[in-house]
């Protein structure tokens, strides 16, 4: 008798569980045919230049003469009443624009979300949405602190975590991590520029 | 508030602007308010802020990912917890990791903790502010039987670094869901002492009812979330709308006011510290054994890609969006703080009320200074 056949038939192996598996990071995929960026297209055509979905997160770009217009359609139209973030992102070495203006938005009815997202260049003013969102108000003072994106029409586009004085932009790619000097911007008198106490220096 | 103009004892006095902050006990922190008064009445409020700012997206560009936990403690340092647990939500479903269900239900017990914690910080300072002293004793007492729990499980009591991508970087200690477990069964029995303090209190209701009132439209359209949404009268909360870990296989009700004023965003916080009661005490049961750390690659290095992810705080919407180049550390991470977007609804909120009033309104909006400042 052949000594194979004495073993049992193994169990088929069953399938581990999901943490026990390596993990697959999501692809992104277009999203021209999704539904939230047919909605749009719909309204303001020749809006959307780009559409990306990852990991179940819709992005749409947008060209920056268009944004005020389609934030404004999909308020009022698309009932996306909730801005919950705005916030922009420095890709220092970008031909089409440096920066990124990046919006989320949310809307009740369905619990859905959705990124729009404007490219702009250096000194190249990003229409202001605080007129169709009240709390897009300190979210823009905080990316013009941060990146100097500059928003037209905005009430009021002061610096609101650095002080008035601070010159720089620190989320910049090109603006140091030691920090800058800071002691000739606050006491020009004092210190002659370049001069001051440098912010994370070695000290005395 | 009635026509000052008629009673006004010097009718050719002028508006005067005073500093309110920021070396002031009630602001919570270094936060000052540039407020225009006539006499006793707030005309103006005008928020300053940034005293407290660290430059923390800045670091995290420096950092890598599981580096980076340690410095979101320090952002809302009353709730780390629920601090680490966003960020390391966004990057793990960046990298499509999926949490083995023990670290799971881990996690949301220490979530609730920290919100019951956060909540009871809240009020003992917030009813303090106002005046009344004694709860502040009551419920500290309460929160350092929490920051034991704590302590025990990962060694901090504040700046908790309690969380990691992919799970929890240890599992529970010996006896620690036993301890938990009387904890949650006597806290009941203590909210309602608190309440008998506060609830029926007529100073109390003096100083609360009615004060900082913000109609629900008027909510979302200023972006309030959490508690001072909920105050409003919207139902709304992340861990019902996108559940997250496994928020969706427990029971518990989302509470909301009904006058968007500060004694019902009051009442919408001590009975949401019953409902995390509630869910400690279904996580405590149901909690299933095996692994708590999924199997992740030894250096963590998502896709290129961007995400956004969001869980309730103890303050409201905390949220990071992170944009990945393919490297080891954030390109870029940015935090959605609830406390600065909710601060920025100050004006709008005290505008009328009395100078006594705008302590009420900043205890009622439950600010953390490290968290607006970053």
């Amino acid at each position: 008798m052949n000594e194979q056949q004495n073993v049992p038939p193994q169990p088929p192996e069953a399938p581990k569980p999901p943490w026990e598996e390596k993990p697959v990071p999501p692809e992104p995929r277009d999203a021209r045919e999704h539904e939230q960026v047919r909605e749009i297209a719909a309204i303001v055509p020749d809006a959307v230049l780009e559409a990306v979905e990852f990991a179940g997160q819709v992005t749409v770009t947008v060209a920056r003469e268009r944004i005020l217009d389609v934030c404004r359609a999909c308020k009022e139209k698309l009932e996306y009443k909730f801005l919950v973030d705005l916030t922009a992102v420095d890709w220092l070495e970008r031909p089409e624009g440096r920066f990124d203006v990046v919006y989320w938005l949310h809307r009740f009815s369905d619990s859905r979300r959705l990124r729009l997202k404007v490219r702009v260049a250096d000194g190249v003013e990003v229409p202001s949405v605080t007129g169709v969102w009240k709390v897009a108000n300190w979210m823009e003072r905080e990316a013009f602190d941060m990146f100097g994106i500059y928003f037209a029409d905005h009430p009021n586009l002061e610096r609101i975590l650095t002080w008035e004085g601070f010159s720089g932009h620190p989320l910049r790619k090109d603006f140091p991590i030691e920090g800058i000097d800071t002691g000739a911007a606050i006491y020009p008198d004092v210190y002659p520029p370049g001069g001051g106490p440098v912010a994370g220096g070695e000290g005395e | 508030m009635g026509n000052l103009e008629a009673t006004r004892p010097f009718p050719d006095s002028e508006e005067m602007e005073i500093s309110f902050g920021p070396q002031h006990p009630a602001t919570h922190g270094v936060l000052r308010v540039m407020v225009r008064v006539d006499g006793e009445k707030i005309v103006d409020a005008k928020p300053i802020i940034g005293y407290l700012h660290r430059g923390t997206e800045k670091i995290f560009e420096r950092e890598t990912y599981n580096g980076t936990i340690p410095h979101t403690d320090r952002m809302d340092y009353t709730a780390a917890a629920t601090n680490n647990q966003a960020l390391v939500g966004a990057v793990e479903r960046m990298m499509g990791v999926t949490v083995p269900p023990r670290a799971a239900y881990i996690r949301m017990i220490l979530a609730e903790l920290q919100r019951i914690a956060s909540h009871t910080i809240w009020l003992g300072t917030h009813a303090l502010d106002i005046g009344a002293q004694t709860p502040f004793f009551y419920t500290f007492q309460e929160r350092e039987t929490i920051l034991d729990l704590y302590e025990e499980y990962c060694g901090a009591r504040l700046t908790l670094n309690c969380m990691r991508v992919g799970g929890q970087p240890f599992d529970l200690p010996e006896g620690w869901t036993g301890r938990c477990g009387a904890f949650v069964d006597q806290l009941p029995a203590r909210i309602a002492e608190w309440e008998r303090l506060l609830t029926n209190n007529r100073i109390w209701k003096l100083r609360t009812i009615g004060v900082g009132v913000i109609s629900a439209a008027n909510a979302i359209e200023w972006g309030l979330t959490g508690p001072p949404l909920r105050g409003s009268g919207v139902k709304w909360d992340i861990r019902k709308v996108f559940p997250y870990d496994r928020y969706d296989e427990v029971d518990f009700e989302i509470p909301i006011g009904a006058n968007g004023d500060t004694y019902d965003r009051y009442l919408v916080r001590m009975e949401e510290m019953r409902q995390s009661v509630r869910i400690i005490k279904q996580c405590l049961a149901k909690l299933p054994d095996g692994p708590v750390m999924a199997k992740v690659p030894k250096v963590i290095k998502p896709p290129k890609g961007e995400f956004y992810f969001s869980v309730e705080g103890p303050k409201g919407e905390l949220g990071f969006y992170a944009v990945s180049d393919g490297t080891t550390n954030p390109y870029r991470l940015h935090v959605r703080p609830a406390c600065f977007i909710n601060l920025q609804a100050l004006p709008e909120l005290v505008r009328g009320h009395l100078i006594a009033d705008m302590v009420a309104v900043i205890g009622t909006l439950d600010i953390v200074l490290g968290e607006i400042d970053r």
